[in-house]
């Protein structure tokens, strides 16, 4: 069995799961039960300074698929809003009782350096393995100048990280937000105060659905409701962009990561270690289905490290940052068709009716005197988009065959057809 | 509900809740969780080949996908835009070799989506409501239709050219509309009296009356509805069964399927239906499944379904014929009856030489006390003399016009494909397009 062990910012872990700062962090009695299910780290839910939060009722609403299932979780519920000494206590016990397990201690004050300070002091004296900065929640917290109110200005990025990194002695990450233009700048802010590690993202501001009786948006509370922050499956691909982003950043490259968003499999995860990501973080997952979610991301991405002859993390971590471009660099030259298997085709349609309307009528349509319906791709009219085999309900029916054109490597900058390339030439 | 047999007292006397029991509907409907956990199953496939299986042309994908959008009063607009009767049919159709059997998950899962249940389930939640009716009628057209016969293509026709415009009457012989929807199928497939649910909600559409106990007579004429009617549209079904031609065949013992049917669907108290012990059903098509499961489930003990040909030949859908089995239903093959006389019935056994049916020479004899013919049933011919008959249908156009101007037909009746009630709505809708068209020239013409 593949080895799971990794070490994010200096600090060794049995996996790369922790649960990320959030309800499932909240206590005591959530942390052992998330150690007991086998999570190899936990970032306590945010503590702030006394006196502590009051949260709202009520606090999530769910955005789903056609089919019923949640794609998305958003929330409107603040930091822990029990007393600071309490969690304390609660850490400080769990550290005893866990030794091999991780506990990252997460926080969030207001732009104060004093504030910050105390603090940080006050969390690392618990035993925390390291702290974890919260400059992310876009609702609630945000409206008193904390959150994302910071995370959005690099500067306090930078301010924040550097004030705890002067207090304690134990590793920090800097929680960083999407809710910006460009990751990179909150990153290399984070980075230029000293940030042992960044971790990402935080949650996405949003509004999941509206309450068409109440004419509210969901959740709501008491006939009204607010912009909340939005987590799960449904934000992977933002999240994978950003740490990709990161990674393939000259600057950033050599940045701790700890990945959040939307990890819901061994898979999910698998991809955000490609893409350079050091530890893991999950939240959504683990509320929509327990802790045991954990079982099988451990045994799934063990099992495909066993089958790709992965011993240990590292030796496929980043794996796929070298093939993350811009599209600028990519092969014009490359060319792809799609092509049909007729023996597993189940004659459903969905193929050629997505090509006809919406793409490149590239796909035809015939139905046989027996009622027998073929589709079948017309190589001169498909561009090798994938529409087809992405749509198409059968697994492998479709596949998109590479077309060998005998065509050099040729990428947009250099084509003889970009205007942009003909001035560099006249220059 | 089960498709097996709730069980009798081990005396063999009837048990009234048992009987209640067997007689509730065949299928638990679909609660909302099974339902959408079933809509998500559909592929939403392009000119599905289901639509294209349905006599009605039902827009299944679009009608299960609104299931799947919470839309449940479109999805059963939906259906019944194609099929006023979507309800019924739902319940009745034989969709294994139907819209289910055109499913393309039967290739890939080897189980297609359960159509049926998720259109009962639509159409059911609308009828529930109580809604004010779906459709709404066309401005009215001054002109009025007569429609021969109360059954799914006399009713289907009679809503369709209300929604037209036209004023419709419909001439039933019996006292309650529905046809065999109320006579004819088996009370566990149209429990709780859902057939005349379905005529109430059909009725609200307005600009139909029903005028009952009206037999085609010298007063009731083809001749006297042109003279009073713009157009007429009979859809009479088939009104005489078939005779056995046996020895016996008159005793009081013997009658027809179709009758018993009825009596247990006109019954307000099961139990007081005699059904003998050693049921005999004569028969291949699914009123001989019907009526034998049906005896079954009175309390017969033996009941054994008899048929001069194979199980291959057999009209009745495989499902029926393994829902017999379920329910305890014996099947006896290549046995022609040949006489019934003192409690029991003798069969020739018979053989298949090149494809013809030979007698082997050699019979047997089974006990019986009660002998159900289901051998099928003709067309009426001699009370429409004036109209073209060709092997006992009625010849219509492909507008569904009969060899009289201004005389429409379908349903059973006609030549249209299976005698099935699927069939028949859909006879019954086309041929009021038919004579809105027909209508529609004649005023032209003026």
């Amino acid at each position: 069995m593949a080895n799971l062990k990794c070490k994010v910012a200096g600090i060794e872990s049995i996996n790369p799961f922790w649960l990320a700062s959030a309800p499932p962090t909240d206590k005591y009695v959530n942390v052992v039960r998330a150690f007991e299910a086998g999570w190899g780290g936990v970032v306590w839910k945010t503590l702030g300074e006394d006196p502590p939060v009051i949260n709202m009722s009520s606090r999530y609403g769910v955005h789903k698929n056609g089919n019923q299932h949640i794609l998305g979780i958003n929330n409107i519920e603040l930091i822990s809003d029990r007393p600071l000494q309490t969690n304390l206590d609660e850490i400080r016990r769990v550290r005893e009782e866990w030794p091999d397990r991780v506990i990252i201690g997460s926080m969030m004050a207001v732009i104060e350096e004093k504030a910050w300070k105390d603090l940080a002091v006050a969390i690392a004296d618990s035993g925390v393995h390291g702290l974890e900065l919260n400059l992310g929640c876009p609702h609630g917290m945000c409206e008193r100048g904390m959150g994302s109110a910071i995370g959005q200005v690099p500067e306090m990025v930078e301010k924040v990280t550097r004030w705890v990194k002067e207090v304690v002695d134990i590793p920090v990450f800097t929680k960083l937000t999407p809710n910006i233009t460009n990751i990179l700048w909150s990153a290399e802010a984070a980075q230029q105060g000293g940030a042992d590690a960044v971790s990402l993202i935080n949650t996405v501001n949003s509004i999941v659905s509206v309450d068409l009786d109440q004419m509210a948006p969901t959740p709501v509370v008491d006939g009204k409701g607010s912009h909340g922050g939005y987590c799960g499956s449904a934000v992977k691909p933002i999240a994978l962009n950003m740490v990709a982003e990161i990674s393939r950043n000259q600057p950033t490259k050599d940045l701790q990561i700890s990945a959040i968003g939307g990890i819901e499999t061994w898979r999910d995860a698998a991809e955000f270690i490609a893409l350079g990501a050091d530890g893991l973080q999950v939240c959504t997952a683990a509320m929509l289905y327990g802790f045991r979610i954990v079982d099988d991301m451990i045994a799934g991405l063990s099992d495909w490290m066993d089958e790709k002859g992965y011993d240990s993390i590292d030796d496929f971590r980043g794996m796929a940052v070298g093939n993350t471009l811009d599209w600028n660099e990519l092969n014009i030259n490359y060319d792809s068709k799609a092509y049909i298997d007729p023996e597993s085709c189940i004659e459903c349609g969905r193929c050629h009716i997505a090509c006809e309307d919406t793409s490149h009528q590239a796909i035809e349509f015939s139905v046989s005197d027996e009622g027998k319906r073929t589709f079948t791709v017309i190589d001169d009219e498909c561009v090798g988009c994938n529409l087809c085999a992405h749509i198409c309900p059968v697994p492998e029916c479709i596949e998109m065959r590479p077309v060998d054109n005998k065509l050099p490597h040729l990428t947009w900058p250099n084509h003889p057809l970009n205007p942009m390339n003909t001035v560099e030439k006249q220059i | 509900m089960s498709l097996g047999l709730c069980n009798f007292n081990k005396d063999g006397t009837n048990d009234d809740d048992a009987i209640s029991k067997n007689f509730a509907d065949l299928h638990e409907p679909l609660s909302l969780l099974q339902a959408k956990a079933e809509a998500d199953r559909c592929l939403y496939c392009y000119d599905a080949p289901c639509i294209t299986a349905c006599p009605t042309s039902i827009d299944i994908p679009t009608f299960i996908h609104q299931i799947r959008a919470g839309n449940l009063t479109g999805s059963a607009k939906t259906i019944l835009s194609e099929n006023i009767m979507g309800g019924t049919c739902s319940r009745a159709c034989p969709t294994e070799i139907l819209c289910e059997q055109a499913c393309v998950l039967n290739v890939s899962q080897e189980q297609p989506v359960e159509i049926g249940l998720l259109q009962r389930f639509a159409v059911d939640s609308l009828m529930e409501k109580n809604l004010e009716h779906p459709f709404k009628r066309a401005p009215l057209k001054g002109k009025r239709i007569a429609v021969i016969g109360a059954g799914p293509a006399g009713l289907s026709c009679a809503h369709r050219a209300a929604m037209l415009g036209y004023d419709v009457t419909v001439f039933e012989a019996k006292e309650k509309a529905g046809g065999l929807n109320e006579y004819g199928l088996a009370a566990y497939k149209m429990a709780d009296d859902f057939a005349q649910k379905e005529v109430e909600f059909l009725l609200q559409i307005g600009g139909i009356q029903i005028e009952y106990g009206q037999k085609l007579s010298e007063q009731l004429s083809l001749k006297s509805l042109q003279e009073d009617f713009d157009a007429v549209f009979t859809s009479v079904g088939l009104g005489l069964t078939n005779q056995l031609g046996i020895d016996g065949e008159e005793d009081s013992r013997v009658i027809d399927a179709i009758q018993f049917i009825e009596e247990i669907r006109q019954t307000d108290d099961l139990s007081s239906i005699s059904v003998g012990n050693d049921v005999i059903v004569i028969g291949a098509g699914n009123t001989a499944i019907d009526a034998a499961i049906q005896s079954k489930r009175l309390g017969a003990n033996n009941v054994t379904v008899v048929y001069r040909r194979g199980e291959e030949s057999m009209s009745a859908t495989q499902w029926e014929i393994d829902l017999a089995r379920k329910n305890g239903v014996n099947f006896r093959f290549f046995s022609a009856p040949k006489s019934f006389s003192s409690s029991s019935l003798e069969c020739d056994y018979m053989r298949s030489e090149n494809g013809s049916l030979v007698t082997t020479g050699e019979s047997y004899k089974l006990t019986t006390d009660m002998v159900l013919k289901a051998i099928g049933q003709t067309f009426d011919q001699p009370s429409f003399s004036e109209l073209e008959v060709s092997k006992g249908k009625i010849v219509v156009s492909e507008n569904y016009e009969t060899s009289i101007k201004g005389v429409f037909a379908g349903g059973d009746c006609i030549d249209s494909g299976e005698d099935l009630t699927v069939q028949a709505v859909e006879d019954g809708k086309q041929a009021a397009h038919a004579m809105d068209h027909y209508l529609s020239n004649l005023s032209g013409e003026k």
